[in-house]
């Protein structure tokens, strides 16, 4: 079943076109990468999602986002309701400068819950489900920003999960990483895939190759192949995907 | 993240621009040319010239800290030479200050009371504008109009003081007068206002820069939260931007409090204990600036107006030093 349907989608900063008609089916409870060469619109791609190209000056989009049958680009859409659907993990994990707690309550709050036991039993389920409960159960009064990279990534999917979103973009979310830590998280984006539909953008085509289901290739604005992760990678059916699989440009 | 093409160029070697470095830099060759002839002249000279410099500017910073140790030096050597012959409760607790009285009187309540009420005044009324415009010009407004705020708000640090103090005495003044029907408008309310204008520009353009250093990604991880703009600036921003917003606070205090010509003009200058904002009253600054000029120096009188120096030296450093603490302040 497709939860995200992109059609036609075109997107210029002022004069420059950065998504040129770019038409995708995003499938529910699935990891879906995109892969491609630094300025190809991947992450622009993923952040017309969640309209987070809106704070951008001057950007101008045609075209449609459907998710679940509803486009987002419609002038009724509440922008609240989208965001709190369709969540973002960013490239450099970022914590407010708050308390554990309160960055897992942030969302909650925002929303309008001030039960403390209710946030209390949020904040619990959304660590345990990023495997921090056990690590940092006795201190969620502590500074959020002096965590390890990789837990303050997990802090940032645990504020997401918070939110219960359906959808989870993720923008390069292992980039500051370290192998270690890019598997382990890796490891938490299969075990989400169960409960939410996951799009991710990779620099890291092995990283692509592993976690997803399907894999899309974009280059220069354009979305130049998308399928199967399996398919993509081992009998693209382009030649500029196979080119830049193999490491021939990137 | 790939917002533009251009970034195709990131991670680009940077090696090669140690190629067209000249050739003293690299370690082994140091003092050769690449032809291999000993340039040694050329070596020495260099590093004496790196040695003389690095003298000057350390002299230079110790000179800096030298002024101000000695005009503390100064200002306690002649202030606390009123305590040999004025008692030091009679100075700090004393509720008098007639310095031509018979015996004279040197207590310093009801200066340090008027500094108090012209302070607090001006805080509490430029505190909340400053916030108010620092968030505007650091979040909200678009930046042809951002371009222009800043530009406003530095052109009113410009003005100087003395024309402040005139606007206080001949505009501001009659007006508080007639608004509270006081019998006279030369009160601390109005040196708080003026002294609120005096101090907006300082909170302004340091709160505003602690506002817009917030990272960016602070606030689209809020937005993508999706907590509206508002909800972004009061519970992300400004908590992350609080050293800075303190530090601003404290250094505009500091500025009110040390100002002297506005509130000498605008304040009425009574040195009396105000039992309210709608007094009359004069503070430690206006104190020093008015009757300085009429003291015998080395006079008792004399030494007591160091020895205000002193207290006002004090109440200073101690603001800057909080100020400081806070912009500096690490996070456990």
């Amino acid at each position: 079943m497709n939860k995200i349907e992109i059609q036609n989608l075109n997107l210029f900063y002022g004069t420059f076109q950065a998504l040129i008609d770019v038409n995708i089916a995003i499938e529910e409870k699935m990891i879906t990468a995109l892969i491609g060469p630094s300025g190809c619109g991947k992450s622009t791609l993923l952040r017309c999602l969640n309209r987070m190209n809106d704070l951008i000056d001057g950007v101008r989009i045609t075209g449609k986002i459907l998710v679940d049958g509803s486009n987002i680009y419609d002038a009724k859409t509440d922008l609240i309701e989208l965001r709190k659907k369709v969540g973002m993990v960013f490239q450099r994990p970022n914590p407010f400068p708050l308390s554990i707690f309160d960055n897992i309550a942030y969302g909650p709050r925002t929303h309008g819950l001030k039960n403390r036991n209710e946030l209390e039993e949020i904040v619990e389920n959304a660590l345990s489900r990023v495997h921090l409960w056990d690590a940092l159960k006795d201190k969620l009064d502590r500074f959020a920003l002096n965590l390890s990279l990789e837990q303050q990534q997990r802090l940032c999917i645990a504020r997401l999960i918070a939110v219960t979103p359906d959808v989870v973009l993720m923008d390069e979310p292992c980039s500051a990483l370290d192998p270690v830590a890019t598997g382990k998280i890796e490891e938490l984006m299969y075990e989400l895939k169960r409960h939410y539909t996951i799009l991710i953008v990779t620099h890291n085509m092995q990283q692509a190759a592993r976690v997803s289901d399907r894999t899309g290739f974009m280059l220069l604005g354009k979305l130049m192949e998308y399928g199967e992760t399996g398919q993509v990678f081992t009998s693209p059916k382009e030649k500029k995907t196979e080119e830049y699989i193999t490491g021939r440009y990137g | 993240m790939c917002f533009y093409r251009g970034s195709m160029n990131d991670g680009f070697p940077p090696t090669l621009e140690v190629q067209g470095r000249p050739s003293f830099f690299r370690g082994k060759h140091a003092g050769m040319t690449q032809d291999g002839v000993r340039r040694p002249t050329l070596t020495t000279m260099r590093k004496i010239r790196e040695f003389l410099i690095e003298k000057i500017i350390l002299l230079d910073g110790f000179a800096c800290i030298l002024f101000v140790l000695l005009i503390f030096f100064f200002l306690a050597k002649d202030g606390l030479a009123l305590f040999k012959t004025f008692s030091l409760a009679g100075f700090f607790f004393g509720t008098l200050w007639n310095p031509l009285a018979e015996p004279p009187q040197f207590g310093i309540v009801p200066l340090l009371l008027g500094s108090l009420w012209v302070t607090l005044g001006a805080t509490i009324i430029s505190v909340p504008l400053g916030l108010a415009c620092a968030i505007f010009i650091g979040e909200i407004a678009p930046r042809w109009l951002r371009e222009i705020l800043k530009a406003g708000v530095e052109l009113l640090a410009a003005i100087p003081s003395i024309v402040i103090g005139f606007i206080g005495m001949t505009m501001l003044a009659p007006v508080v007068k007639i608004i509270f029907h006081l019998p006279t408008g030369l009160t601390a309310l109005s040196g708080s206002i003026a002294l609120a204008f005096m101090a907006i520009p300082t909170i302004v353009s340091i709160m505003e820069d602690a506002i817009t250093a917030v990272p960016r990604n602070y606030k689209e991880g809020s937005l993508a939260l999706g907590a509206t703009h508002w909800q972004t600036i009061y519970r992300v921003i400004i908590p992350a931007a609080s050293s800075g917003i303190v530090a601003s606070i404290m250094l505009g205090i500091g500025r009110v409090i040390g100002e002297t010509m506005a509130v000498m003009m605008i304040t009425g200058n009574a040195s009396v204990i105000p039992k309210s904002i709608f007094e009359p009253v004069r503070t430690m600054t206006a104190t020093i600036a008015a009757e300085m000029g009429e003291t015998v120096r080395g006079s008792e009188h004399y030494f007591s107006l160091f020895a205000v120096g002193l207290v006002l030296f004090a109440i200073t450093f101690a603001i800057n030093f909080v100020a400081d603490m806070a912009l500096h302040r690490k996070r456990k």
